[in-house]
């Protein structure tokens, strides 16, 4: 069996981001960029399935600039098998990179896609279950554990309410949350090992894909400061303050 | 001129500040107070492979160079895990080089492996309590008798002799007075450190409590022959092909550790109310920073200019001695500015950098003096009388 993994190059979770001066969007010039963290968890639990033996092949697949190939190297000295990066300069979204998946897993043919739930750049939540619908391939989202059966996957999510079990066909496309399993770090040997490991590439052109926007981001701001809190004496005082200054109630 | 890591240098840090981030403050304000040795940390740096950094491929390293090295050094002192993480690990990296250099295919064979394994610890022996910087004064006899030498000597900072299971020992066979020049006549062994004719004395010091530095007795010590590195007299020889990488790798450290300090600080100055303002706001607080941050930039530049040099094959003599001297007085810098900024907080150890500071002092002392670089740079590259 073949394990398809999405990752993607975002800034790095412990960069405190900034608004561009022109509200563009986010500055990313000389800023730190890494592996989306649930997309590491992705590549963990892929890994985990081919250690315990139920897939042969765990192949990488990131869209974006030539820079993504530094986080399909991170995979690969993880423990991935091979890597595919579709190069383009392109903005991308959501549905953009969910049709290039698409046209990856057609050649590749996975039973199994798994991707974060969510990239922490965006956060938008969408690629996964958008990649299934297309390809018409089961999903499961938001799983915190994951059991592989010879045709099905048996996948814990976290909803709302709790935890929720369900049972899938393959092929399926699952995302990941974050507890699922916990990544490994890079082993010096396993980083010298990942430089003779193949990266393949492709265009969007190559796949036959339109990555023309489908939105146009308008203007992207700071959130407003926090205000500092009060402390009020008494419960009058704070049903009043919420009635007539805050207004919820 | 490229001043960019490449791609798996960058993997190499990235990879390195993962692991120490298991490790964090409390862990190694617990072991400034324990005193017990980091074994965890030093687990997880072994299990990674990363002890073989700089250690060819055939004996189950990974062949990169200096420069390489020298980016995890920073990368454990950046994380805080300073000179106590740094040191516990340093000697695998450049310390088995006489032996790569100089030793026979089978001494390569029966050392290197469990040395990158983490099967055994090495420290070294070579300061005496009167051959410090002198080092060709050294006293520690070794006397041929048959397939076996008899050591007997003291040394004096010998680093992780506590739980050290191998040593490499300089020792004198020719006695100066026989020798043409001082340098002559000096041996070198890497041999088991055999705690029946050693005596291992703790040497209780000011910082780094968790890696132990110690006074050796040595006593009728037997070594075979077999575990001599290089000829009998070649010593010296063995010995200055581990220097500059040494003093790059502390270089290293120091600005690692200046960085945490200096972003410790940076942190404290803009949280730090008073008068109603963040402390940062005062020039007087801030532009110290500024400073500090900008002698460390330069620091690491210098660094890796020694480490690049080092490992294309040229002389860095000057350039590593350069970096050391850099490092050290900047992150020196940086430390202390650290614990003024932190005023009061900064001499409590539950904000982490008094440990600092007391830890910056081994790169500024060790392993050689900043005025006896000053003298090497006056006589070698001025032009200038030999000033000692």
């Amino acid at each position: 069996m073949k394990i398809l993994v999405a990752i993607k190059r975002v800034v790095d979770y412990n960069v405190n981001i900034h608004v561009r001066s022109d509200n563009s969007g986010v500055e990313l010039n000389n800023v730190k960029m890494s592996m989306n963290p649930f997309d590491e968890i992705a590549v963990e639990e892929a890994i985990r399935l081919r250690e315990a033996g139920k897939a042969e092949e765990v192949i990488v697949v990131s869209v974006g600039t030539s820079a993504c190939r530094e986080q399909i190297r991170t995979a690969l000295a993880l423990g991935a098998d091979r890597g595919i990066l579709v190069e383009t300069d392109a903005e991308l979204q959501p549905l953009a990179i969910a049709k290039l998946l698409v046209a990856i897993v057609k050649q590749e043919a996975p039973m199994l896609v798994i991707t974060g739930k969510q990239a922490i750049d965006g956060d938008n939540s969408q690629t996964g279950q958008m990649l299934a619908a297309l390809a018409g391939m089961s999903q499961a989202t938001f799983a915190s554990e994951l059991l592989l059966g010879d045709d099905t996957a048996t996948v814990t999510r976290e909803v709302d309410g709790g935890l929720e079990t369900i049972t899938v066909k393959l092929p399926a496309v699952v995302t990941t949350d974050l507890r699922l399993n916990e990544p490994r770090y890079a082993s010096l040997p396993n980083i010298m090992k990942a430089k003779k490991k193949p990266i393949d590439t492709c265009s969007p052109e190559d796949l036959g894909v339109d990555v023309t926007p489908g939105l146009k981001i308008l203007k992207v701001t700071e959130p407003p400061e926090r205000q500092a809190g009060i402390i009020l004496e008494t419960v009058e005082e704070l049903v009043d303050k919420l009635q007539n200054e805050a207004k919820v109630i | 001129m490229d001043f960019e890591f490449n791609e798996q240098q960058r993997a190499i840090q990235d990879a390195v500040v993962r692991i120490c981030r298991a490790f964090g403050d409390d862990y190694w304000l617990a072991r400034d107070t324990d005193g017990e040795f980091p074994e965890a940390f030093v687990k997880a740096i072994t299990e990674s492979g990363w002890l073989g950094i700089a250690m060819p491929e055939a004996f189950g390293g990974s062949g990169l160079g200096i420069t390489e090295a020298a980016i995890l050094a920073h990368a454990i002192a950046r994380s805080g895990a300073g000179m106590s993480g740094a040191s516990a690990v340093h000697l695998n990296l450049f310390g088995p080089n006489p032996i790569v250099v100089f030793g026979t295919e089978e001494q390569k064979q029966r050392f290197l492996p469990p040395l990158i394994q983490g099967k055994d610890r090495a420290c070294f022996g070579v300061t005496e309590p009167d051959a410090g910087l002198n080092t060709t004064r050294l006293e520690t006899r070794a006397v041929r008798d048959g397939d076996h030498y008899i050591v007997n000597g003291r040394k004096h900072w010998t680093t992780m002799a506590q739980t050290a299971n191998k040593i490499l020992l300089v020792t004198r066979t020719t006695p100066i007075s026989e020798c043409a020049k001082p340098s002559e006549g000096l041996t070198l062994f890497y041999t088991d450190l055999d705690q029946a004719r050693v005596e291992v004395r703790l040497i209780e010091k000011m910082g780094r409590k968790a890696v132990d530095s110690n006074a050796l007795f040595i006593d009728d010590m037997i070594i075979p022959v077999a575990d001599r590195i290089g000829a009998e007299g070649d010593g010296w020889k063995c010995l200055l092909h581990g220097l500059n990488p040494e003093r790059i790798l502390i270089a290293a450290e120091a600005v690692g550790l200046g960085q945490v300090a200096l972003e410790r600080a940076a942190a404290y100055a803009r949280e730090r109310i008073v008068f109603d303002r963040p402390i940062g706001k005062n020039q007087a607080i801030q532009h110290p920073l500024a400073v500090n941050w900008m002698e460390l930039e330069a620091a690491h530049l210098m660094v890796f200019k020694a480490a690049s040099l080092y490992d294309a094959g040229k002389p860095c003599g000057a350039e590593a001695n350069t970096a050391k001297y850099l490092a050290a007085e900047a992150a020196h810098q940086a430390c202390q500015r650290s614990v003024l900024t932190h005023g009061g907080m900064g001499y409590a150890k539950e904000y982490h950098v008094e440990r600092y500071l007391r830890e910056i002092m081994i790169p500024v002392i060790a392993p050689i003096s900043q005025e006896l670089i000053k003298s090497y740079i006056g006589e070698r590259i001025l032009g200038q009388s030999k000033s000692y």
